[in-house]
């Protein structure tokens, strides 16, 4: 009895017959080896300072709040302040490479590792940020749970001001270059939402229903 | 699930005959329009990325073969596993077989047009094992026991009492007199209650969007993060997705990914993007220990060389069924089967038989308009008159409508004769329509007349006839003229 993988390719195989098989070989091994970049528009283009601008007038459009801070000395502070503001418990869930910034300070209870249901508030570090449509890149690993992500229902990220791209190629070619592949890539842009009841959208279907960001010293 | 398509001519009927649904389709389809139209509008760049996006899905179907295999290696080198599967059939047992090794009792799902293809998840609990659809608008159907009218808003077909009743009679551990009036009430509920499912999930079933070649990834997007909590948190992560979806690069499923939110919902990106690639790494801190992909067949290898082969462009936007006045008036289930719209009128014969799938063919005004607004530049109306086609030559049509063909064909082939008959058809109606010039009722046509007067035609006869008696009346005057 044939494979099912047997089948299928041979399936396939007979809609492309007549094709040159040794130039569709080359052309495939071509096209995976130069990762080809397509069009790029305006937006996605942007660097510096004016891309920083552009990523938090964009996150916002997207219902993300955003605040820009000096250094990461003032991350626990602002995030005190930030929980304080809105009545939400002193307590956290952080990403580990943010362990090291001075929570004593601030009386917030702070736990790392991996996310838990009943966790409340997560503050983590994201890998980039793109101006084009503000929107962050979080990456999987030893310092990074996932589910930090997505459980929580106020969703803290702190990204460096060095970190902030124009476009998902861009943040994609640099995460790459500093991690090969992580297990899980998340794009995220503004809170979680969604329109399943009369096509009305409403912030907070699973994941969280605040995202704040902090965008952290300069360039 | 099982198809009824053959019967869109009764279904519609029954679809504009439900005052429920006309009211739930009343005023929607021009918000999700204009939205598309606006987030298209900001991007200058859009026509441009709708020619790449093409390229790029071309490029994929002429070597698909090639790419499948490329995809393969890297699934497997990244820790992953690929099953292959035939049919709808062979999609579900492959499914059934990596749950019961693992022991598992429950299962959550990520939204996913193709395990609503093969059925899946009435498939997996009549196998005892609880699976739960994550999707807001998908689980509200589910509870229901339907299934999606819009392949991107499940439950674009009800108002809010019915998704209240619907909360009340399953939700039976909760207080009966609970509020159930505002859409935040509901949202609060159905996030409770799904969150105690995806905690005790023990496998993870999503799509995919794109399956990246290069990589071995399967990238989903999601607005609710449903389909995110389904994949990170179980112990096991099984993607279900159709052979068409690979692309060869990340680069290239960014190009796809700026058109398909925009197309989709209007959105510039939706909220959440998620790549996923093998199993969790050693030292990740979560994550699935098990990562599956199980690539569908069910019908779309037979398209690739074929005049349909352009369907398998399509990314699942949605904007062709927001912009189709029959889908528009008839709403999803019409169609009989999971693809609604004119996308499901193009691509449903190709995986449900020709036999079952072609009236969809006919369900269309051939307006164009959903060629006009597909991201990936598919040819609907052209495929859809390929099938019509197809079931002519198969004699699939049903017998007044061959037997109507059949005549007009044989006048059509003897021009003299037909432009005496077409003549004095029009003579006639032009006469019957009497100084109004209209007629209140028409053999064969009730279905117009029923609502409106038909035109006569005015006197003088067909178009040929006039059109000659103008040219001889023109002819002196044009031979006089000075160039």
């Amino acid at each position: 009895m044939t494979s099912a993988r047997e089948e299928m390719l041979a399936r396939v195989r007979r809609g492309l017959a007549g094709r040159d098989e040794a130039a569709a070989r080359s052309d495939v091994d071509a096209r995976l080896e130069r990762q080809h970049v397509g069009p790029i528009p305006a937006i996605g283009t942007v660097e510096g300072e004016a891309a920083i601008e552009q990523f938090i007038t964009r996150a916002r459009a997207a219902a993300a709040t955003v605040e820009r801070l000096a250094g990461p000395g003032d991350v626990p502070a602002a995030v005190a302040d930030y929980l304080a503001g809105r009545n939400l418990a002193a307590r956290a869930r952080i990403s580990a490479d943010l362990a090291g910034l001075g929570w004593e300070r601030t009386g917030l209870d702070i736990v790392g590792g991996k996310a838990d249901p009943a966790d409340t508030v997560s503050v983590v570090s994201a890998e980039a940020a793109i101006a084009e449509t503000g929107t962050l890149l979080l990456i999987s690993g030893a310092e990074h749970s996932t589910a930090a992500n997505f459980l929580p229902e106020t969703h803290l990220v702190v990204v460096p001001a060095s970190r902030v791209v124009g476009s998902y190629e861009l943040a994609w070619k640099q995460a790459r270059a500093r991690h090969g592949l992580p297990r899980t890539l998340n794009f995220i842009t503004g809170p979680s939402r969604t329109g399943d009841i009369e096509q009305r959208i409403q912030l907070g279907a699973h994941g969280p229903r605040n995202l704040h960001i902090m965008v952290v010293g300069d360039l | 699930m099982r198809p009824t398509s053959h019967a869109f001519n009764r279904n519609a009927h029954a679809a504009l005959a439900d005052e429920r649904l006309q009211e739930a389709l009343n005023g929607t389809p021009q918000g999700m329009q204009s939205r598309r139209a606006s987030a298209v509008a900001q991007l200058p760049e859009f026509e441009a990325l709708r020619e790449h996006g093409r390229e790029i899905k071309n490029h994929v179907i002429a070597h698909l073969d090639l790419y499948l295999l490329k995809f393969e290696e890297a699934v497997t080198r990244q820790g992953g596993h690929m099953h292959w599967a035939r049919d709808a059939a062979e999609a579900r047992r492959i499914v059934l077989d990596i749950c019961r090794k693992a022991g598992a009792r429950h299962v959550t799902k990520g939204k996913s047009m193709v395990t609503e293809e093969i059925g899946l998840t009435p498939f997996l609990e009549a196998n005892g094992i609880e699976a739960v659809e994550t999707d807001l608008g998908e689980y509200i159907i589910q509870l229901r026991g339907e299934t999606p009218s819009h392949i991107v808003a499940p439950a674009f077909h009800l108002k809010k009492p019915q998704i209240a009743d619907a909360f009340r009679e399953k939700h039976k551990h909760l207080d009966p007199e609970r509020p159930l009036t505002e859409d935040r009430q509901l949202l609060d509920e159905a996030r409770g209650v799904l969150r105690d499912k995806f905690i005790k999930a023990d496998v993870g079933i999503t799509g995919a969007n794109f399956c990246v070649a290069e990589t071995g990834s399967t990238l989903i997007v999601t607005n609710e993060g449903n389909g995110d909590l389904t994949q990170v948190l179980p112990r096991i992560h099984i993607a279900v997705t159709g052979m068409e979806k690979l692309v060869p690069t990340m680069e290239d499923a960014f190009t796809l990914l700026r058109l398909l939110a925009r197309s989709a919902t209007g959105q510039e990106f939706s909220c959440y993007t998620t790549v996923s690639t093998g199993p969790r790494r050693p030292g990740d801190i979560d994550g699935p220990e098990e990562f599956h992909v199980v690539l569908l067949d069910n019908g779309r290898s037979a398209l690739v060389g074929s005049e349909m082969q352009e369907v398998l462009r399509c990314i699942r936007c949605g904007a062709c069924m927001n912009h189709c006045p029959v889908y528009g008036a008839v709403g999803g289930h019409a169609y009989g089967w999971v693809y609604p719209g004119p996308i499901g009128a193009a691509l449903n014969p190709g995986l449900i038989g020709l036999a079952e799938g072609h009236a969809l063919a006919g369900a269309s005004t051939f307006c164009g308009r959903c060629e006009e607004v597909c991201p990936m530049k598919i040819p609907l109306p052209g495929i859809m008159r390929h099938w019509r086609e197809k079931a002519w030559q198969q004699q699939l049509a049903p017998p007044t409508q061959r037997w109507g063909l059949g005549l007009w064909a044989w006048f059509a082939r003897r021009p003299a004769l037909y432009r005496l008959a077409s003549g004095l058809g029009a003579r006639l109606l032009s006469g019957l329509g009497g100084r109004k010039g209209r007629l209140r009722w028409l053999p064969m046509a009730g279905g117009w007349t029923s609502e409106r007067d038909f035109p006569a035609p005015p006197a003088g006869g067909s178009f040929m006839q006039q059109w000659q008696a103008r040219e001889k009346r023109a002819a002196p005057k044009a031979d006089g003229g000075k160039v």
